[in-house]
């Protein structure tokens, strides 16, 4: 496969390192004179001292016959702009881009960048999910955003201890997917009861998430407690 | 007629001024408070400081709703992306983008966004000074190929205008 990278940042050259080793047929473009001087010390004529924002460079590069490109500077405007001169002027069926600003997500995805990879919500889902507050936790966005697989914890505060599915007022566009006890899933079925410590996974509209965590957790803190 | 502008050059502090003189609420954006020092001493307008590439920046300075958008930075993705998030996350319908690099304006065009290319523009002024025939086009924004259509259906394949650039080498 050929697989065109866009920035030689610690991400670009080890990702550049591992397709390498697995045999795949890359450019990596670097466009600080020093970056690429240095990668190319270590792994050879893969890297172009060129700017991927650039549609010569990129054509120079054989985008019109890479299977991926992927964007991954530091930039989220130049990881973008990689991402649509690739797609729509070399026709490069996926596109893949780093995306900083956990905020960009919605957006790249609505442009047209195939794959969208974002260090900082990973981090985030990571912490997120060291902490054990009476929270929702977002686990992943569907459908280009619009909809949300949403965790929920069943405390000793809950609305819903003690409540069957039915009885749970839930939002429109809000549907309770599967529960968690006792480290395993199980589906929900009518005669359900929700006990503390449950887990429930659920997908969500994005604007109802409000709605559920009233429902499922309680009232919307003000401020954060413990 | 409220306007947005991302990027407080010579341009951007410029066009703040007169617009603001003009009666407009104009409001601009720069990552450095020194870029403001640029704008008209009696500047009736609002000056934020800030990230004009990030939604919530442009949100706190009322970029829902505005009439107008201007992504006049010097640096053309910045521009590229603060333009599209302001046609795409709110909906802004006039927005124009500085695209230094010919290739990369035409290209955004295409893509449905108002470009103005400032190196063919300063290409044509000089080399009409020169006496060369001018080159059409040239000093006007390049408006959007028009096509407020759905996100997926609006980027169209490339025209033929770029096939130079397709072809590869």
């Amino acid at each position: 496969m050929f697989v065109i990278v866009v920035g030689g940042g610690r991400v670009g050259f080890y990702l550049t390192k591992e397709l390498l080793a697995e045999g795949h047929e890359l450019v990596l473009m670097e466009k600080d004179p020093r970056g690429a001087e240095r990668i190319r010390d270590e792994l050879g004529a893969v890297v172009v001292n060129r700017d991927g924002c650039e549609g010569i460079h990129l054509a120079e590069a054989g985008a019109n016959r890479a299977s991926i490109v992927a964007a991954v500077t530091g930039d989220d405007a130049d990881n973008l702009v990689v991402c649509q001169m690739a797609k729509h002027h070399f026709d490069v069926p996926r596109t893949i881009a780093r995306v900083n600003n956990p905020r960009n997500e919605v957006l790249f995805r609505e442009l047209g960048v195939d794959e969208i990879i974002s260090p900082t919500r990973m981090i985030l889902a990571a912490i997120e999910q060291d902490i054990p507050v009476h929270e929702l936790l977002h686990l992943a966005l569907l459908e280009g955003g619009e909809l949300e697989l949403i965790e929920a914890q069943i405390a000793a505060d809950s609305p819903a201890l003690g409540r069957r599915p039915a009885d749970i007022d839930l939002p429109e566009g809000c549907s309770l997917f599967v529960l968690i006890r006792d480290d395993r899933a199980q589906q929900f079925r009518p005669d359900t009861v929700f006990r503390e410590g449950d887990k429930v996974i659920a997908i969500s509209r994005t604007e109802c998430e409000m709605d559920l965590h009233r429902q499922l957790i309680g009232v919307v803190p003000e401020t954060a407690d413990t | 007629m409220r306007t947005i502008i991302v990027g407080c050059g010579r341009v951007g502090a410029g066009l703040a001024s007169q617009l603001a003189e003009d009666g407009h609420e104009v409001v601009i954006l720069d990552q450095a408070t020194e870029a403001f020092r640029r704008l008209a001493p009696d500047f009736q307008g609002q000056a934020l400081r800030g990230d004009g590439t990030d939604e919530s920046v442009l949100r706190r300075a009322g970029a829902e709703g505005a009439d107008w958008f201007l992504a006049l930075t010097n640096g053309d993705n910045r521009n590229i992306l603060a333009a599209q998030l302001a046609s795409e996350s709110f909906a802004i319908r006039n927005v124009v983008c500085k695209i230094n690099d010919p290739v990369r304006a035409q290209a955004y065009a295409t893509l449905g966004i108002n470009t103005v290319d400032r190196t063919m523009m300063m290409i044509d002024a000089i080399g009409r000074f020169m006496g060369r025939p001018a080159m059409p086009g040239a000093t006007e924004v390049t408006r959007a190929a028009a096509q407020p259509a759905p996100a997926q259906a609006r980027l169209p394949a490339p025209s033929g205008s770029d096939a130079g650039l397709r072809g590869g080498r």
